[in-house]
């Protein structure tokens, strides 16, 4: 044992002594080996104080070896890159790994938050809610100053600065952990033929084999598990995942699977350079530090080598190399991924997650330096690591005696195993013997002596009464407490797909029963016990997973296995102590959140029976490990202190995620700009040339203003309002959603959809037209234009072109199939801008049309085939702004071209480009209405004052709903406009309306803003409200509540505020 | 995440999929001779049955094409998917041999509903249909 690493045995374990590997532990340089844990590596250097408890900062050692751990929980690495929460048992070690323990203060060696251990007895379950509840209007402070002393890590301060990636796979037999079952039911199922994926979620396959000296074939267990996994790889369809959990089974056997990568998955090997495992695994492209996609962190030089990697992998040790484009980014740079999701769909499911050993519920049992027995054979079998040179070992069944044989085999002293059970354990009782390990069956140990250690034990006669008082007779000191309490199945993926549980009274643990999905478990997930149990499990899951037509037949038989009895497991849930179970040293059941055996009797006291009610009282079963390590305790303390049985109380529910998964590989390649898709309109390189900024509409990009000389939006926005006033503007509307429809039922149809009359439309008139929801509630509005008399080109707003169409479709194809329609969005193809204004003809005529464009040849609100300039266009009169104004319409391939034409043409009338934000002020200056803007879903054509649009003729879709008793409501919020009499306060959009404007809260509101802006044209702000019976109420006063000012009188007016008769686009 | 299959192009993920509700609500031919409850009834009120459901699904990133599937509320478990067809638009029943007056009939104004639907109906929803009623429209 080196001075460096005092824990470490001098050989054994499946670490690589050829390779140290430098980190650092709160600052203090450590060293370990490749293939340990972070948590081994610390028992190797001596720690074992690694973490402080959530509550009442009772100092805390590393309990278990896995998932499990409830008390290692580190923040690795720094800066962007920095990850909280993560349990040093499951942190493989690497090279200039950092970490600390995150909690104490100021350190984990000393807390002053130890003060709560002292008054522990104070704090028992529900002790915030009890005691912050008074005045109420604290609350928040008491939150705050309660929320700083709780939780673990600190989460990153940046942007996450790593790649991740999904991936989508599907496979007959999906097995989920690679332990003795997982493997050979994976095996059994490979060499039927089907397409297997095994996945396992340690950085090597085999399970509990890791972490024991059994022997399989007459030879090590690993050599077995090497031989099989020579066979898998024989196998093209099976895919062999490491380092990768399955953590959450969803419906109709979908499983996501998150893939910790160190290299390039197996399957893009070929052909690539792979460095060191572990290492230098950052893949740069010519030594270029890797930018991150997104606009935070794009490309930033040197921030890789400041940041230094996630938990220290991405220091500079390899040299820079070039992975495969398929596991690149999509521009075929070189990008390493931190972490893959697996999408799976498997035909059929193989739960092999092996079990989880529980604690024994004891006085002082969260000592640092008491351990797991399964945790104490993985540390001395798989790394070489010995945690304590005295031990005792407490079981209550006989796995735990292999513990401590294995401890006895690695030079540490067993003072004694002390077995709750008068007949003490089967054939590993005599091998313990045999090594000369005294047994004290019949006894129990009742409590720890040691704050920071384990110092020694006491143990007691067990009589068999979990809750008498004991008088403990003996004592031994020790450095190290084993303990046993049976395991438990890992059932969370079985109950994640709906599975159900079935309390085992012998194997005392809830097992899978009835599957929903197609799954098969399998394994000591599956209650099976020994090895062979485990093996023979595996292999008729396997086989069950192929059963049926396609597959061939199996070959592969059982490994042989030398078999040993074991005595049953005894039920100990509660080991009894020297003073009564209210009042002895603290009992722990759920480590990471200090619940105890009395704050669950305290629980049942205060009247919560429920299994989920006490889990939330008392916080059992919450945080990182959720409950992995103590609900079953806690459940059997339940039942026993309310006098049931243990499946009358039942389980809380499993849900996803199994352990937990990283927001960064939920979010996958789906950041910065692949976030969401960006939609362009032909014209968008000119937009952004003209330097306006964009806003975003239902993915499109629209310019928003066009800023000349350094101004601002307002000053922006009414230059170009004005322009459109006085002289021609011009905008990019190709946004709007189009739709051709045709065939010889479109009138029909369309009669059907919109409120109006479609049929007395002739051919070459356009119309406005609303649609509504069956609810009679404004849906989306446009313009139909008739085209032919059986085509019709319909748009729609920007944001609902897409769903407007699938309405329509839904109705053709669900309702109304004898009706012949056909439906084609156009919205890409052809682009529109609105050219708008009292010199907008002239611009027309100055280009070269081909029709006449004059006021009794082409009217307003009439649609023409045209060629403009040489090019095909359709010419819509319609007007948006009440301007004189022509849509045109024209294929996008030559959209551009005519977009410089017309600003040419234009030049002489002073032609300006607008945006979005000038097209919302010229349209409210008319009081035309934005769907979803100026309603909300619960806004009627009524509502609006669109009667005129209301056929009396015929149905349509909502026409119905307009006479329910609530849409005739006289009190119905109505679209009126609001003057100011100041003249100059523009009210923001949403500003809520009252009455009274002293009225004291709550305040009755009878209305809001919906739009609001300042007009150009007017001098003015104008504003559109919805208000309470708004119509009738005109030239009444009502007050826009402000905040930080006093409410401001505004005068209920028309809704329409220039040109109220709309002479201005019929010229 | 459900396996759907589309008649059409067969078994693909929810993800290119969008529901479109239960099944078999057929828009009432005369809505003007409607009473408010019975109006409310084709409107709002829906079987949402604890077993077997009719639905319809639109392949949406797909063909585009509406069809209808039969689902388990509880286990989720599909059992059949099938095209609507000129007989059977809004997708009663499953299959195309439908078509009959009995698959017909609106749910308004019929206070049991057909043999077919009454299996997957508690008495709860029973009640509803019969109790569809006066003043329900508002309280929606």
């Amino acid at each position: 044992m080196t001075a460096a690493q005092p824990n470490r045995l001098p050989q054994g374990g499946r670490i690589d002594r050829t390779r140290p590997l430098a980190f650092t532990f709160d600052g203090k340089a450590c060293e370990g080996y490749a293939g340990d844990t972070l948590a081994s590596a610390l028992i190797a250097n001596g720690v074992s104080l690694v973490g402080r408890s959530f509550k009442l900062r009772r100092p805390r050692g590393i309990v278990g070896s896995g998932a499990e751990e409830p008390n290692a929980i580190m923040q690795l690495g720094e800066g962007a890159a920095a990850e909280p929460n993560v349990p040093a048992t499951q942190v493989e070690l690497r090279d200039g790994l950092v970490a600390r323990t995150t909690r104490g203060w100021p350190g984990v060696r000393f807390d002053v938050g130890v003060i709560n251990d002292v008054f522990g007895r104070m704090l028992g379950a529900g002790f915030y809610y009890k005691t912050f509840m008074y005045p109420r209007s604290w609350w928040k402070y008491y939150e705050h100053a309660i929320r700083q002393s709780a939780g673990f890590g600190r989460a990153p301060d940046a942007p996450d600065p790593d790649n991740y990636e999904h991936m989508n796979a599907h496979c007959d037999v999906l097995v989920a952990g690679g332990g003795p079952a997982g493997l050979m039911a994976a095996l059994t199922a490979a060499e039927s033929g089907a397409r297997v994926i095994l996945a396992d979620e340690q950085t090597e396959f085999g399970g509990s084999l890791l972490g024991s000296a059994e022997r399989i074939d007459g030879a090590p267990a690993m050599e077995w598990v090497a031989v099989t996994l020579a066979r898998l790889r024989d196998h093209a369809d099976c895919k062999l995942l490491t380092r990768s959990t399955v953590f959450a089974y969803h419906d109709h056997n979908f499983l996501t699977i998150v893939e910790r990568c160190t290299d390039p998955p197996e399957t893009f090997r070929e052909g690539t350079q792979i460095g060191r495992s572990g290492v230098d695994d950052r893949h740069f492209d010519d030594g270029k530090p890797e930018g991150r996609r997104g606009p935070s962190g794009r490309d930033q030089p040197g921030e890789h080598d400041r940041r230094g990697g996630h938990d220290g992998r991405g220091a500079p040790a390899g040299r820079p190399h070039r992975v495969s484009n398929a596991a690149g980014r999509h521009d075929g740079s070189a990008a390493h991924i931190r972490e893959r999701l697996w999408r799976v769909r498997a035909g059929q499911v193989i739960l092999a997650q092996g079990s989880f050993e529980r604690p024994l519920v004891f006085c002082n049992n969260d000592r640092p330096g008491v351990m797991l027995a399964s945790a104490v054979s993985t540390w001395i079998n798989r790394y070489g690591v010995l945690p304590g040179r005295r031990a005792v070992i407490f079981t209550n069944n006989d796995s735990a005696y292999r513990s401590a044989i294995d401890l006895a085999d690695a030079g540490a002293e067993v003072a004694a195993i002390v077995d709750s059970r008068r007949g003490g354990a089967a054939e590993l009782g005599s091998r313990a013997r045999e090594h000369g390990i005294a047994v004290l069956e019949g006894h129990v140990v009742s409590d720890v002596a040691g704050r920071q250690h384990v110092r020694g034990i006491s143990i007691a006669r067990w009589h068999g009464d979990s809750w008498a008082t004991v008088s403990p007779t003996i004592r031994i000191d020790c450095d190290l407490v084993v303990m046993s309490g049976g395991y438990s199945p890992a059932v969370h993926l079985h109950s994640q797909a709906g599975g159900r549980l079935a309390w085992d009274e012998t194997r005392l643990g809830f097992l899978p029963t009835e599957s929903r999905q197609p799954n098969v478990s399998a394994g000591a997930g599956n209650g099976s016990r020994s090895l062979e149990e485990c093996l023979a499990d595996g292999l008729s899951a396997g086989k069950e997973a192929v059963s049926r037509p396609g597959l061939k037949g199996t070959t592969v038989v059982m490994p042989t296995v030398s078999a040993s009895a074991e005595n049953p497991t005894e039920a100990l849930w509660r080991v009894p102590a020297a003073k009564d179970p209210d009042r002895c040293a603290k009992q722990f059941i759920d480590f990471q959140n200090d619940t105890t055996v009395a704050d669950i009797r305290l629980a049942a006291r205060e009247g919560y029976r429920n299994v989920e009610h006490v889990k939330r009282y008392t916080a059992l079963g919450f945080g990182t490990d959720q409950g992995k390590l103590g609900n079953i305790n806690g459940m059997a303390v339940l039942a026993d202190t309310l006098g049931k049985a243990i499946p009358e109380v039942g389980t809380t529910t499993f849900r996803p995620a199994y352990t937990p998964v990283s927001f960064g590989v939920g979010a996958g390649e789906s950041v910065g700009e692949l976030y969401e898709p960006v939609r362009k309109t032909a014209i968008h390189e000119w937009h952004e040339a003209a330097g306006a900024p964009m806003e975003v509409v239902g993915q499109w990009h629209r310019p928003w203003y066009f800023p000349r000389d350094g101004e601002d939006l307002h000053a922006a926005v009414a230059r170009e309002s004005l322009a459109v006033r006085n002289s021609v503007g011009l905008m990019d509307a190709s946004t709007l959603g189009k739709i051709d429809a045709c065939g010889p039922d479109v009138v029909e149809f369309l009669e059907r959809i919109y409120t109006h009359d479609v049929g007395r439309m002739k051919v070459g008139r356009c119309g406005y037209g609303i649609m509504l929801g069956e609810d009679g509630m404004l849906m989306d509005d446009g313009v139909l234009a008739r085209l032919g008399e059986q085509r019709f080109h319909l748009t729609t707003t920007t944001g609902g072109a897409a769903s407007v169409l699938n309405w329509l479709e839904k109705w053709l194809q669900t309702e109304w199939p004898e009706l012949r329609v056909y439906l084609t969005s156009l919205t890409e193809q052809y682009s529109t801008f609105a050219l708008a204004g009292p010199d907008s003809r002239k611009v027309l005529d100055k280009l070269g049309c081909d029709i006449p464009l004059d006021r009794d040849s082409f009217p307003f609100m009439n649609v023409r085939p045209a060629m403009l300039a040489g090019m095909p266009v359709t010419l819509f009169r319609v007007s948006f702004s009440g301007e004189l104004a022509f849509e045109i319409n024209i294929a996008s391939n030559l959209a551009l071209a005519m977009w410089n034409k017309l600003m040419e043409a234009g030049q002489r009338f002073d032609i300006t480009p607008y945006g979005t934000e000038t097209m919302h002020v010229l349209r409210a200056e008319k009081g035309f209405v934005i769907v979803g803007q100026d309603t909300d879903g619960s806004v009627t054509p009524v509502d609006l004052r669109m009667n005129w649009l209301l056929s009396r003729n015929k149905d349509f879709l909502g026409k119905r709903s307009l006479r329910r008793p609530d849409c005739l409501r006289k009190d119905r919020k109505q679209l009126v406009g609001l003057l100011s009499p100041d003249a100059r306060t523009v009210l923001p959009e949403g500003t809520q309306l009252i009455e009274e404007p002293a009225s004291r809260p709550p305040v009755p509101m009878c209305g809001h803003v919906t739009s609001s802006y300042q007009s150009a044209v007017l001098g003015h702000p104008i504003t559109l409200a919805l208000v309470t019976g708004g119509r009738a109420r005109r030239g009444e006063m009502i007050y826009a509540a402000l905040p930080e000012r006093d409410p401001m009188p505004v005068e209920i007016v028309a809704p329409v505020f220039y040109d109220a008769d709309g002479q201005r686009q019929h010229v | 995440m459900l396996l759907i299959e589309c008649p059409w192009c067969g078994f693909r993920a929810e993800t290119e999929f969008s529901y479109g509700g239960e099944a078999g609500i057929v828009r009432p031919a005369d809505p003007d001779a409607l009473s408010d409850a019975e109006w409310a009834d084709y409107l709002f009120y829906r079987r949402n049955p604890r077993g077997a459901h009719r639905e319809l699904w639109n392949h949406a990133a797909g063909c585009r094409r509406w069809f209808g599937v039969e689902r388990d509320a509880v286990t989720y478990r599909i059992e059949r998917s099938y095209t609507l067809n000129d007989a059977d638009p809004a997708g009663r029943a499953p299959g195309s041999e439908s078509g009959t007056e009995a698959h017909r009939r609106s749910r308004v104004g019929s206070p049991a509903g057909d043999g077919d639907t009454a299996r997957v109906r508690s008495g709860a929803d029973a009640k509803d249909d019969s109790t569809a009623n006066a003043g329900a429209g508002e309280q929606q």
